[in-house]
């Protein structure tokens, strides 16, 4: 009577896969299938009707939906890479820094505590045209303005670019100043008495020690760029008139506002293959930094 | 004498501009939250005078207004603090239980496609809570636990689980195997050297992987604010939106609510500071 039992690891792992199927597989496997489903809240009957790539074939040839697509890729692509830049330098001025560096560290870290959806509150009241703080401050200093920060396209989308960036540059910073923390004296030593120039030494010694760090903060970050819908959605819900649309707005529009929940599905298996792609290149440039550096194990 | 001086008139600029840098650094990170915090503390008619009133005046009443569940649109704080405190302290501790018992897996043992379980678990973590909060919702209505803790609570757990097994990994990856081999030698069970002396050294980690996980639950908004209908489960930041109406927003009640938010987030951190970024690195650098 001897059973074969599961091994070890695979019931360790049990509770993590059943939670994730039960709750997130499962919900994704449905709305895989409703995507092929004309299926609208207001009429659950619709369920059942098949309708194969419909809603594809909808929003691939739809105007609306490449714009918020290709706005929500460009800013992701300037607002990681000025965070990334932007905490690089100030991990960089944190480190030398000699005394107090421990509350500099704490204030940097300030940001990363706050609520998403606070921070578009925060902003949309700093940014607000009659009484917000920029403004007034404009005001005070003699500028005889009123910016329609939230009100005009391109201004609103600098707002949410700041707000977004304000939030999660600190993640960048705070994981490259523990880099630059674990970095070896000696070989930047070396560069020294072998006459590299400041510059050069961080170009060929500090920087590519520090990639694992920064590709360790792009993926956490990749894990969640997301979180940027609760910002847009606070500061200017996607307008005024859809010049702030992301992706993400768009799509809890077309579920929740018109209850057309096959197609919104549909533009939500687009934002899943977006998130899954971001994540899985960075993982791969994290592995090969890595290696690079001679990390693994 | 003369490149004496220009070399230090040269080190007293730079030192300048890396001061007056920092400074403004500082500033920009500080200034958006203090004014939450300042403006929670003033009159509704100062926020909104124009021109601006610039020395401010001090008055309770968006507190009293919050707390006393009077005053405008009277928001029951209590209820969606209570909510908050239930749903994110519950879920974390599920969270940290699953999490650590992956983590101890993926670091401890060997098997085939380990690499691929790691990377499609991290995925899941991946997916958008908005692309989530659609298909999660209908499929909360049917089983009937929408506008519940415990539907909260399960969607939490599900979110927070793949990243407390990515910073547990790193950390009993830190720990040497012998010393639960000593251990075992020594007639422990597993299960014993894991908690008597596995357990003890990764205390720490296990700790920045809770907070991480409490700090999501307590902020996320996507999936709550479908999850959640009524008072009795309402989160806070979901609460947040119960200063606006259609065309106004009670500014000074929101910033008030607002530091009720952050005061746990913050106290949390600070308490934990420094193996909150042990825990990221080590789960990242050495995993």
């Amino acid at each position: 009577m001897t059973r074969r039992r599961l091994p070890e690891w695979f019931l360790l792992l049990l509770p993590a896969i059943i939670v994730i199927a039960a709750v997130v597989l499962i919900p994704l496997i449905f709305s895989l299938y409703s995507s092929f489903t004309p299926y609208k809240l207001t009429r659950p009957s619709t369920l059942w009707k098949w309708v194969g790539t419909y809603n594809y074939e909808k929003i691939l040839t739809d105007a609306k939906f490449w714009a918020a697509f290709g706005r929500t890729v460009l800013f992701l692509t300037i607002a990681l890479n000025l965070e990334m830049l932007l905490g690089l330098g100030i991990a960089l001025m944190v480190n030398k820094v000699t005394w107090g560096q421990r509350t500099l560290r704490t204030i940097i870290m300030f940001p990363m505590m706050f609520s998403p959806i606070l921070v578009g509150f925060q902003f949309k009241f700093i940014f607000n045209d009659n009484i917000g703080l920029v403004n007034n401050a404009l005001q005070s200093m003699g500028f005889n303005v009123a910016l329609p920060w939230l009100v005009d396209g391109k201004l609103a989308m600098f707002s949410i670019a700041f707000a977004e960036i304000w939030m999660s540059t600190s993640v960048f910073a705070i994981l490259i100043l523990a880099g630059l923390f674990a970095i070896p004296r000696d070989p930047l030593e070396a560069a020294k008495v072998d006459g590299c120039t400041p510059f050069q030494s961080f170009r060929h010694i500090t920087l590519p020690f520090l990639m694992p760090f920064i590709y360790i903060a792009m993926t956490i970050r990749s894990l969640d760029v997301a979180r940027a819908y609760d910002i847009v959605q606070i500061m200017t819900g996607g307008g005024p008139a859809r010049r702030t649309e992301l992706l993400w707005t768009l799509m809890s529009r077309t579920g929740y506002v018109d209850a057309r929940m096959g197609l919104a599905n549909a533009m939500g298996y687009v934002s899943i293959i977006l998130s899954v792609v971001f994540t899985i290149y960075f993982f791969r440039k994290l592995t090969a930094a890595r290696a690079q550096i001679g990390m693994e194990g | 004498m003369d490149r004496n001086q220009s070399y230090r008139n040269h080190k007293r600029l730079m030192k300048a501009l890396h001061f007056s840098g920092l400074f403004i650094v500082m500033s920009i990170i500080c200034i958006p939250g203090l004014w939450i915090v300042l403006n929670s503390f003033r009159p509704t008619v100062e926020i909104m005078a124009k021109p601006p009133v610039w020395i401010p005046t001090f008055t309770l009443d968006h507190y009293r207004a919050m707390f006393g569940g009077a005053g405008e649109g009277g928001v029951p704080v209590f209820s969606y603090f209570r909510n908050s405190m239930i749903v994110s302290v519950v879920s974390t501790a599920i969270a940290i239980l699953i999490g650590m018992s992956g983590g101890y897996a993926f670091a401890r043992y060997r098997f085939k496609g380990k690499n691929g379980y790691f990377v499609g678990l991290m995925l899941f973590r991946a997916v958008p809570g908005v692309a989530l909060s659609l298909p999660l919702f209908i499929v909360f209505a049917r089983v009937g636990i929408i506008d519940t803790h415990i539907g909260l609570i399960l969607a939490y757990v599900a979110m927070n689980v793949p990243f407390t097994v990515w910073l547990t990994d790193g950390f009993f990856r830190q720990i040497p195997k012998e010393l639960h081999e000593a251990a075992e030698i020594d007639g422990c069970t597993r299960w014993q050297a894991f908690w008597q002396v596995e357990f003890p050294v990764a205390k720490s980690g296990v700790a920045s992987a809770a907070i991480f996980a409490f700090l999501t639950s307590w902020n996320e908004f996507a999936l709550a604010s479908q999850l959640t209908r009524s008072v009795g489960s309402k989160t806070m930041p979901v609460g947040l939106l119960d200063f606006t109406a259609e065309f106004t927003i009670n500014w000074g009640g929101m910033c008030a609510l607002a530091v009720l938010m952050i005061v746990p987030a913050l106290i949390l951190t600070f308490l934990v500071q420094k193996h909150l970024i042990a825990g990221l690195t080590f789960g990242g650098v050495k995993g």
